[in-house]
């Protein structure tokens, strides 16, 4: 919200610099996010930080109050005119200016009543009028159609006020002005951009600012008339009101206004209303806008006449009721509305009127030929507001303020300052008495607080009377017996709760808030600390992070919305897609439903990255998300998944990087090294049958029978889809419970052998589908306790071994763990092993 | 044969000074003194010489081995030396080169940062409580004291699901209520816990928001927790993370489920609180947001708040990446780009 400071002024006096008073809103919670200063220099207070300004300051001698004593035409250009401006000077200053609204002041000789003008002298910074852009420049004497001139009078546009550029700004007679004034002190101002919480329902206007500056500063709080001069006929048998929901509309007020002139409004009002950001219209709607920023009660005026012509001139009856199916309603905004069940309307008998505390209807609206004005300030529930403005759409500023809340009593003040207002600007009579229908009156809501709860949730001992004082600076009313408080909350304070231990955390939290954050102490907690225990599995994942960063990996973190359509990507075949949890209202279609695969942000972040990168080495841990058919909740498992593609080592000048791209062993190595990291014994692989791998690529990480995951070549059919076809892409994807679930975190180890190794090796020929896993098996079962290491060191196919066959060679190591093996103990196990194999698998010696 | 043992040594004294490598030094120790070396013969070939000229001779024969033994010992040591001078220049490489690439992995900066944070959160007592993503509305808003259509909800742009009261949580906050009612065995003990998570905000995606984000939230929850006390920790944790004479202040706010609320700003530790680009001339980062756990909150995780009270604090932990290593776009972070990652 917009706060001049001027207008503030009106209700508390301010004798700190405002850059002080924004630090001090800021730290009390109505964060002030902008300054923005008028004509008047920024300040700087020690300790405090702003960011610099670069508005323009109007230099106190160059830019003054002048008083246009008279307009003589200029002789050589009917455009333009010379003003006489008194700037406190010796002498008139002949100013030469193009401005249309001193031309029906040309050549009527000097005025008896002064026109009063911004006036910039010689020398003076000021924006340039003319430029599209804004541009700055300092004013120099030359010749305007040949009269010299060096002054000028000035526009909005050229004092940076607003952008109007038709004429110069003609300020309304005040019998106060002096000419010469420095313009700061006319016109000068700041205004403060307030940011409101939404508990700051109370700050959403001048006055509800002010009284928290009132608090702040311990000032007293000025509040403005609500005195009406009425003097014309009673309101009674005038109107009637009907309130058929008082639970949605818990008061209803008219006033009336006979014989009022619409015109436009006083011209220090239309200067308020512009500086927060209203525009202008006439001096009834003018009005209805400025009381709901001075208040906060917004009102509502409709044409008196307009609403009797609706009934044939008989008594009008204002119902307010909830919308029935299928009623529309054509809006201010020139918006045909289609009405839902929960909005509540201002109708008469004839039909609807408005939108209830959200936007009138354009038929009974203010117009130039209104002559009587009959105002509506109500009250509304501001639960049901605010459905009805995000149901249709539609934010008005009085939408806004009682859809946060404004009390009951707020709508009487309104009324009654609305009408004198309006009285006051465009004549007419007030009708007297104000119709007033109340039936749901607001419960006055009382806390108590014993000061020790203070204590207690503060941690700082205050004693009762600074407390009491602290709550009175807000306009709460306090008596204090011994250490209780009873303290009786005003209106506008809708956000303290009744709820006795609610209420006092609200109060609490105001005394800490005017009393200063800043203020209470540091301390340690004192309470005594809770059991403590381990978080085992995220301690676990950790470690897995670990592990695969010491294999080369980098992890990822992708975003957790896909679609089904790319997860579909994964199956080589077109099969009936899963369900997915799926979002109503997604961002952007690409982002619709939650993942239930890694794999798929993996691929596109592999594919982002080969074009920079000629090696992608990732993992991702995160969850995935599976809906179950028993809970509106779904399972949300973890899953943990490796992408290896591209090459195996990046050339570089040595000209000995391992030349190839990463395969199906790369990743099988990484695989063991993840198992062996997180010591997990054990593990057995089969072929897999996972849709989206290479079936004969595949493999099935296996613990006791039961699946840790699976890992392989992408199917290529897959990679093709995935535009990475260039290399094979190998992934795996485990489920990070059971794996991590498999870690024996007391892990065994085993002693330092201390007799010397025998080493053999053996080459066996095998069948083609007989498995490496096959014939190591048989080897170790076959080596017993003295074979201490087997390791598969070539595979050869090809002359002189058979057709369908291959040659597997093994290193073998022979140790015990008491003695140096003989060489007869070394030959009879070694060939004890190659009998086994040629028994049991049908092997023969490679010769 | 005296006269040919002396030529020998004459001999073998010049050779063995020619001789400027280990090969020719070798040769010349199995030429003279070796096995089958001439000195060695002559001295073997002793028991030929008639007895009288046997001692002398074999007296002045051992002399000479043992003196040419010297030496050879002594030539040995500086051609080894010369040689290990040669081969050290020879060995030169250009060290400018680059080195050979290895590849090296890494964690994503947002799990370094949770890490940390877990680190320092635990020195102080607190542990790790992870809660779901999907949320019903009920944990995630109600039962946070933010009822159907509050305006406080307009604080929460949600994603809402197909499954009519199931979201995506707004924040980690509804891991407070689920935090409360798992450990708080009805409403008796205390907690002490951090709740990291992933969060999602129906936001446009821009430099400065994302739709998807990690949230750290921390809960105490005790028999006599004071606002001071909040105060304290988070100083305590603000020193950690951000230096040891980080400054830290403290602004009123408003969050529904807590009361009183903050948010909390410390100094900025890149300009000392002089203004810059990253504060935006303030001199004040924004790092959490915190407060007093709201009576209905602590109702509704099973506490009586007459008795029981406690704090809440909830941070970013991308955007504290962003602040400490000046990171201008969020995007980065879920993009996955090498060229990013790598950096950390």
């Amino acid at each position: 919200m917009q706060v001049p400071l001027s207008w503030l002024r009106d209700y508390v006096d301010i004798d700190i610099p405002v850059e002080a008073l924004a630090e001090r809103l800021t730290l009390a919670g109505l964060e002030v996010g902008a300054i923005t200063y008028l004509g008047i220099p920024q300040g700087h207070v020690p300790g405090i930080r702003w960011p610099k300004s670069d508005h323009l300051v109007w230099d106190r001698d160059k830019i003054v109050l002048g008083a246009i004593r008279e307009v003589k035409p200029h002789p050589d250009a009917d455009r333009l005119v010379i003003a006489m401006v008194d700037y406190g000077g010796t002498e008139l200053e002949a100013t030469v200016t193009g401005a249309p609204n001193l031309f029906e002041y040309r050549g009527k000789g000097p005025l008896d009543r002064p026109l009063w003008s911004p006036f910039a002298k010689e020398g003076a910074e000021v924006w340039d009028g003319h430029s599209d852009e804004p541009k700055r420049m300092i004013l120099k004497e030359k010749k305007l159609r040949g009269i010299p001139n060096r002054c000028m009078v000035c526009s909005e546009k050229e004092l940076g006020l607003a952008d109007s550029h038709e004429g110069i700004l003609l300020l309304e007679h005040s019998a106060a002005y002096v000419p010469g004034t420095p313009l700061q002190d006319v016109l000068g101002d700041v205004v403060l951009t307030v940011e409101l919480t939404p508990n700051l329902a109370r700050c959403f206007s001048i006055l509800g600012v002010a009284r928290e500056v009132a608090a702040l500063l311990d000032k007293p709080l000025r509040l403005p008339s609500f005195e009406v001069l009425m003097e014309g006929a009673g309101i009674a048998g005038e109107v009637a009101i009907d309130i058929r929901e008082a639970d949605l509309n818990p008061r209803f007020t008219l006033t009336l206004l006979r014989g009022v002139t619409i015109r436009p409004s006083p011209q220090w009002l239309q200067r308020r209303l512009q500086s927060v950001g209203q525009r202008p219209i006439n001096n009834v709607v003018d009005v209805t806008n400025y009381i709901t920023f001075e208040i906060g009660q917004p009102l509502h005026a409709f044409d008196f006449d307009k609403l009797k012509a609706r009934v044939g001139g008989a008594m009008p009856t204002i119902i307010t009721r909830l919308a029935q199916a299928g009623e529309r309603l054509h809006t201010l905004d020139e918006v045909e509305r289609e009405l839902d069940a929960h909005n509540i309307l201002v109708c008469d008998t004839q039909g609807i009127l408005s939108l209830g505390g959200v936007i009138g209807g354009a038929e009974t609206e203010i117009s130039d030929s209104t002559q009587n004005v009959l105002l509506e300030a109500a009250s509304w529930n501001f639960i049901n507001i605010r459905r009805t403005m995000q149901s249709q759409k539609v934010f008005t500023d009085a939408g806004t303020r009682f859809s946060r809340g404004v009390h009951p009593s707020q709508a009487l003040l309104g009324v009654r300052r609305g009408i004198e207002l309006m009285r006051q600007s465009g004549g007419g009579q007030v009708a007297q008495g104000v119709l007033d229908v109340y039936p749901r009156p607001a419960p006055q809501v009382n806390v108590d607080l014993p000061i020790r709860e203070v204590h207690r949730l503060l941690g700082m001992e205050l004693d009762v009377m600074t407390i009491a004082n602290l709550l009175m600076r807000l306009g709460f009313g306090v008596t204090v017996q011994d250490n209780l408080l009873h303290v009786r909350v005003p209106d506008y304070r809708m956000d303290i709760s009744a709820d006795p231990i609610i209420g006092q955390a609200d109060l609490i939290e105001e005394i800490a808030r005017i009393y200063g954050y800043d203020r209470i102490p540091d301390t340690i907690m004192a309470d005594a600390m809770p059991p403590q225990w381990n978080n085992t599995a995220l301690e676990r994942e950790e470690r897995a992070r670990d592990v695969l960063v010491s294999l080369g990996l980098r992890e990822n973190i992708s975003y957790r919305l896909t679609t089904p359509e790319r997860e579909a990507l994964l199956l080589p075949m077109p099969a009936a897609a899963p369900e997915y949890v799926t979002l109503a209202n997604p961002l952007t279609p690409d982002r619709a439903v939650l993942r239930r695969t890694l794999l798929v942000n993996l691929l596109e972040n592999a594919l982002a990255n080969t074009r920079h990168s000629a090696r992608q080495m990732i993992f991702e841990i995160g969850s995935v998300y599976l809906k179950r058919a028993d809970s509106p909740l779904p399972d949300e498992p973890r899953r943990l998944s490796v992408l290896l593609s591209g090459e195996r080592q990046t050339a570089d000048w040595t000209g000995q990087a391992v030349a190839g791209t990463l395969d199906f062993f790369d990743l099988k190595g990484m695989v063991d090294g993840l198992l062996d990291g997180l010591h997990i014994k054990g593990a057995t692989y089969e072929r897999s049958s996972h849709p989206s791998l290479h079936p004969g690529r595949a493999a099935n990480v296996l613990l006791k029978g039961a699946a840790l995951g699976d890992f392989g070549e992408l199917h290529p059919i897959v990679t093709g889809r995935f535009e990475l076809a260039g290399a094979p892409v190998l992934v795996a994807e485990f489920d990070l419970e059971a794996l991590l679930g498999a870690m024996e975190p007391n892990y065994g180890t085993n002693p330092l052998p201390t007799t010397p190794p025998v080493l053999q090796d053996v080459a066996l020929v095998v069948k083609e589908d007989t498995t490496a896993a096959a014939v190591e098996a048989v080897i170790v079962k076959a080596g017993g306790n003295l074979l201490k290491a087997v390791r598969l060191f070539d595979v050869y196919r090809g002359e002189p071994i058979p057709a369908g066959h291959k040659s597997l060679a093994y290193n073998l190591v022979y140790q015990a763990d008491d003695r140096t093996l003989t060489d007869t103990e070394v030959a009879k196990v070694h060939q004890k092993i190659v009998k086994t194999c040629e028994r049991e698998l049908s092997a023969t010696l490679r010769a | 044969m005296l006269e040919q043992l002396e030529q020998i040594y004459q001999e073998a004294q010049v050779s063995l000074a020619a001789a400027a490598s280990s090969e020719a030094l070798h040769e010349w120790e199995s030429r003279t003194i070796g096995k089958k070396g001439a000195v060695t013969l002559l001295l073997r070939s002793t028991g030929q010489l008639p007895k009288e000229e046997r001692a002398a001779f074999g007296k002045r024969a051992n002399e000479v081995k043992e003196l040419l033994d010297a030496a050879f010992a002594e030539r040995e040591t500086q051609i080894k030396e010369i040689e290990l001078i040669r081969s050290l220049e020879s060995g030169q490489v250009d060290i400018t080169l680059p080195g050979r690439a290895h590849p090296v992995g890494g964690l994503h900066p947002s799990t370094q940062t949770l890490r940390e944070l877990y680190h320092i959160w635990a020195d102080m007592g607190f542990q790790v409580f992870r809660s779901r993503d999907v949320e019903d509305d009920d944990t995630n808003f109600t039962l946070l004291n933010i009822p159907e259509h509050h305006p406080a909800r307009d604080m929460w742009d949600t994603f809402y699901t197909t499954t009519p009261g199931v979201i995506l949580r707004t924040h980690t906050s509804p891991g407070q209520i689920r935090a409360m009612r798992e450990l708080g065995e009805n409403g008796t003990q205390p907690i002490r816990v951090i709740l990291p998570g992933m969060c999602y905000r129906y936001e446009q995606i821009t430099s400065r928001s994302e739709m998807q984000f990690h949230q750290l939230e921390g809960l105490v929850i005790g028999r006599n927790i004071r606002m001071s006390d909040l105060k304290g920790t988070i100083t305590a944790f603000a020193r950690r993370m951000f230096g040891a004479k980080a400054a830290v202040r403290f602004r009123a706010s408003y969050f529904p489920f807590t009361e009183p609320s903050m948010e909390i700003d410390v100094e900025c530790f890149l300009c000392g609180g002089q203004g810059c680009k990253v504060c935006k001339y303030a001199g004040w980062l924004e790092i959490s947001g915190a407060g007093m756990v709201h009576p209905t909150v602590l109702r509704n995780g099973g506490y009586d708040p007459s008795v029981w009270s406690g704090f809440a604090f909830g941070m970013g932990p991308e955007r504290m990446t962003m602040l400490k290593h000046r990171i201008s776009d969020i995007r980065y972070f879920w993009g996955n780009d090498l060229r990013f990652l790598e950096q950390f």
